[in-house]
């Protein structure tokens, strides 16, 4: 489609273009504008839970990776009041976990951080939850570390979406909310997940780890060491 | 042969659910319901049984307050935990009956007998305390009955031989206008219907301009308008009864007396539609109804009001189906009752698209409360635009309230809308009131010099709970005991809520025992706002609602608990000590962190 002929809403004050079903992350991410985010990804299909990526649609708030592009429509997004809202919502991701990013091999590679530190958060404020999440090392290939997760279930999504597979669900409810694997041991070396998954590629943040390549790239050389999160092109998001 | 054991009694249901995997929280409700519990077997049985991954149906199960995948007691006790029944002296029931049969609270008897905790309100709070045993409620608990409990547990008489007495759940109907006087004869409506035709059945329900009564307070004619002109390869309607808003009991009573009415309301909303099945989505709790409204079900079908060719017309077929909850407030909300229905976790879809146009298997659906259909029986009879005279401007009909609390009469009273909360308080025989909290946990509480507002959409919209509350309460013990409702009934889908409504939790457990300062006041203040604009769904949004109202409007609850000047943490190193000093049998000063200091 020509690029004149798109409609276009306005996000802090700029023109986006956007085509028919776009989101407005979808069409502000086409147009190179990051709004913060962590449980989208622009290859699956929307689903709105972890909020980061909220902003002011004609002055009521809603999370833009849910909410249809219209033609006129006013986003605000860049804005003191949401950046302090989401810091919150942050802060309350890393309570819920236990995140250690000093020890975490995910350093410098996780959105979680790299996010954090793009809102400019200097503390976890909130009393942590401290839950007690075993590890699973069962798998020769791969580590699961469910302290790091944030329950954005993109793993979920890509097992059963792209890999035709069902290797991650949740389960629980409420704060009591975990990830599960597809197996009666409960150990993901008794589930069919392999290494070529989408969803051994997808976690954005420190539980699905590759054994044995911890730290093969220094503390200092990863991703979001280079360029903050924002400035990151699209094509990297599946690190 | 493990397996085996669990095949024996899920073949049945399996067969009686034709292996639809869309009936899988039915499955595992009668599984539980045979077995005591999800036991992993059964689990591996029903994935190859339904073609479903193992981990969906943990999932499922793990979703749900009223299914277990471990071993529960043989008697399954859950006291009703809504503030109604606290103030009628629940906890200190709880705790006798803990001490009487030697069991600690959320935990299963070392002999594997009994298993003891607390669930959200159950909705008998108007003859509370009240209690679920194997999910079957029993009333009006004192120290004398939770005794008698307790010796017919120990002594393992099954629930289905104890005393009539414990099961004999009351009305309590105290006053009645159009609906509940109307004594309503079965097929009447649908004969209204089959002489005017659908489409007039539909002008006077929307001429009736009556609004759902759930508490949203959408048109129902316009609902049902929006989904019979949707596309889609079937329509279906849906009754919510998942009656879950703390102090809200109005359906238990309209389920047990005016069934036929519901039901038949459902089936003119089938034909205005286009619907050829309907669902029933009874809360989990109100178990003990079902057989029942299956009985209900059954005359209906016999009296050619349900099933094929309804009175003889061709091309009318309508058929309703019970489905079951299983321990989750979440489920009221639309389109989570509808997740529930298709056997998923109960979590709340982005809307739009609305069920109107994508609802139960991505089809037109129509989503009413029990009270509605009623209504809608007695508008197809009575003609929309006598309805319409009745209540005000805007909110035309009557409204079924729940009254329970501190007053003399607690119960139904139905209402034109517009009457005053001071008109309620008075009727009901309330003495000495401090508050009302109407609508529920999510809805608003009134401080006296509003008792003159209105029960009606432009005023005080409500679901239909009323719950009083006179001088010697505490309101700031009201709100935390909606904030732990809310922290136990968030689904987790969204971080603001999942862990937003847990924060608070703890923040109002922190003043409760004395750390909290002025700086944990203006914590609960932020966290409530950030979670009125970041959640999911309804139940985010109105988890902040009780601690908002009660600091706006009984502020000095809160400002006594603020005792301390500066900051303090809410964790007490001493009592992190508390292990240690169990596990080495200390407890002299040198084990306590303060003392210690003290002695020297």
């Amino acid at each position: 489609m020509n690029q004149d002929k798109l409609e276009t809403f306005t996000l802090d004050g700029q023109p986006i273009p956007f085509s028919a079903g776009q989101t407005i992350i979808q069409a502000a991410m086409a147009a190179g504008v990051y709004i913060p985010h962590l449980c989208f990804h622009p290859e699956f299909k929307p689903h709105g839970s972890c909020k980061l990526c909220t902003v002011k649609v004609n002055g009521r708030q809603t999370a833009s990776c849910t909410y249809f592009a219209q033609a006129n429509l006013v986003v605000e997004s860049n804005i003191t009041e949401l950046n302090d809202e989401r810091r919150a919502l942050l802060q309350m991701l890393f309570v819920e976990g236990n995140h250690f990013c000093p020890s975490c091999e995910k350093s410098g590679d996780c959105q979680l951080q790299a996010t954090a530190y793009e809102l400019k958060m200097m503390s976890p404020h909130f009393d942590h939850f401290f839950p007690d999440r075993p590890v699973d090392a069962t798998h020769p290939d791969y580590l699961l570390d469910f302290n790091r997760c944030i329950l954005c279930s993109l793993c979920v999504r890509a097992s059963r979406d792209v890999d035709g597979k069902a290797v991650f669900a949740l389960s629980g409810r409420g704060i009591n909310s975990h990830l599960i694997v597809n197996a009666e041991s409960g150990n993901l070396v008794d589930t069919d997940f392999s290494s070529t998954d989408k969803a051994a590629h997808i976690c954005p943040v420190g539980v699905i780890l590759k054994k044995r390549v911890g730290f093969a790239v220094p503390i200092g050389q990863r991703r979001f060491d280079a360029q903050p999160i924002s400035a990151q092109p699209l094509s990297k998001e599946d690190v | 042969m493990a397996s085996q054991i669990h095949a024996a009694y899920l073949d049945p249901i399996l067969t009686r659910y034709q292996h639809n995997p869309h009936h899988l929280l039915q499955i595992l409700r009668e599984a539980q319901e045979y077995f005591g519990y999800i036991h992993t077997d059964a689990m591996g049985y029903l994935s190859q049984q339904l073609s479903l991954p193992r981990a969906k149906i943990a999932g499922v199960a793990g979703f749900y307050s009223f299914l277990s995948d471990r071993p529960q007691g043989e008697y399954r006790v859950l006291f009703s935990d809504n503030i109604t029944d606290r103030m009628l002296g629940s906890v200190d029931l709880m705790t006798q009956f803990c001490a009487q049969l030697w069991v600690e609270a959320g935990k299963v008897s070392e002999d594997g007998l009994l298993s003891v905790a607390t669930t959200s309100c159950t909705g008998l709070c108007d003859q509370g305390p009240a209690m679920l045993v194997n999910n079957i409620a029993i009333n009006r608990l004192t120290p004398e009955r939770t005794t008698a409990i307790a010796e017919l547990i120990r002594e393992r008489v099954p629930v289905s031989a104890w005393p009539a007495l414990f099961f004999a759940i009351e009305d309590n109907i105290q006053r009645k206008d159009i609906l509940l006087n109307g004594e309503f004869q079965s097929g009447t409506a649908l004969a209204a219907l089959l002489q005017c035709g659908d489409e007039a059945i539909l002008r006077e329900i929307q001429v009736s301009k009556l609004r759902g009564r759930g508490g949203a307070g959408f048109s129902t004619g316009k609902k049902w308008e929006f989904c019979r002109d949707a596309q889609g390869d079937a329509h279906y309607v849906v009754c919510n009864a998942d009656e879950g808003e703390p102090g809200t009991f109005k359906d238990r009573v309209l389920l047990n007396r005016y069934a036929d009415q519901v039901f038949e309301g459902m089936t003119l909303c089938a034909r205005v539609i286009g619907a050829k099945l309907g669902f029933l989505y009874l809360r989990g709790e109100y178990r003990y109804l079902l057989a029942h409204l299956q009985v209900v079900l059954q005359q209906r079908r016999s009296q050619n009001l349900l099933g094929k060719s309804i009175l003889g017309q061709a091309d009318f077929d309508f058929d309703i189906d019970i489905h079951l909850g299983a321990g989750a407030y979440v489920c009221g909300e639309e389109s989570a009752l509808i997740e529930s229905l298709e056997g998923k976790r109960g979590t709340p879809r982005n809307r739009p698209p609305f069920p109107v146009t994508n609802g139960y298997l991505n089809q037109p659906t129509v989503v009413n409360n029990v009270e509605t259909f009623a209504a809608a029986s007695l508008i197809a009879l009575k003609g929309g635009e006598w309805y319409a005279s009745i209540g005000t401007a805007v909110s035309s009909g009557t409204k079924i309230l729940s009254v329970s609390g501190d007053c003399a009469r607690p119960g139904l009273y139905e209402y034109p809308f517009g009457v005053t909360v001071g008109q309620v308080l008075a009727d009901c025989g309330a003495q000495d009131t401090q508050a009302v909290q109407i609508s529920g946990a999510s809805g608003i509480c009134l401080a006296p010099a509003e008792f003159n507002r209105q029960i009606a959409f432009e005023d005080i919209p409500t679901a239909g709970a009323l719950m009083v509350f006179d001088q010697s309460r505490d309101m700031f013990e009201v709100a935390r005991n909606f904030v732990h409702f809310f922290a136990h009934e968030s689904c987790g889908f969204c971080t603001p809520c999942r862990v937003g409504t847990s924060l608070l939790a703890n923040m109002m457990d922190k003043l409760a025992q004395g750390h909290g300062s002025p700086y944990d006041f203006a914590e609960i203040e932020k966290l409530n706002t950030l979670l009125q604009s970041t959640s999911h769904c309804g139940l985010g949004h109105a988890a902040c609602n009780p601690v908002l109202d009660t600091i706006a409007k009984f502020r000095p609850a809160y400002q006594k608990r603020l005792i301390h000047h500066e900051f303090v943490p809410a964790f007490d190193l001493d009592h992190a000590l508390l292990q240690a000093r169990q596990m080495t049998g200390r407890d002299d000063s040198g084990a306590h962190l303060e003392r210690s200091d003290e002695s020297r």
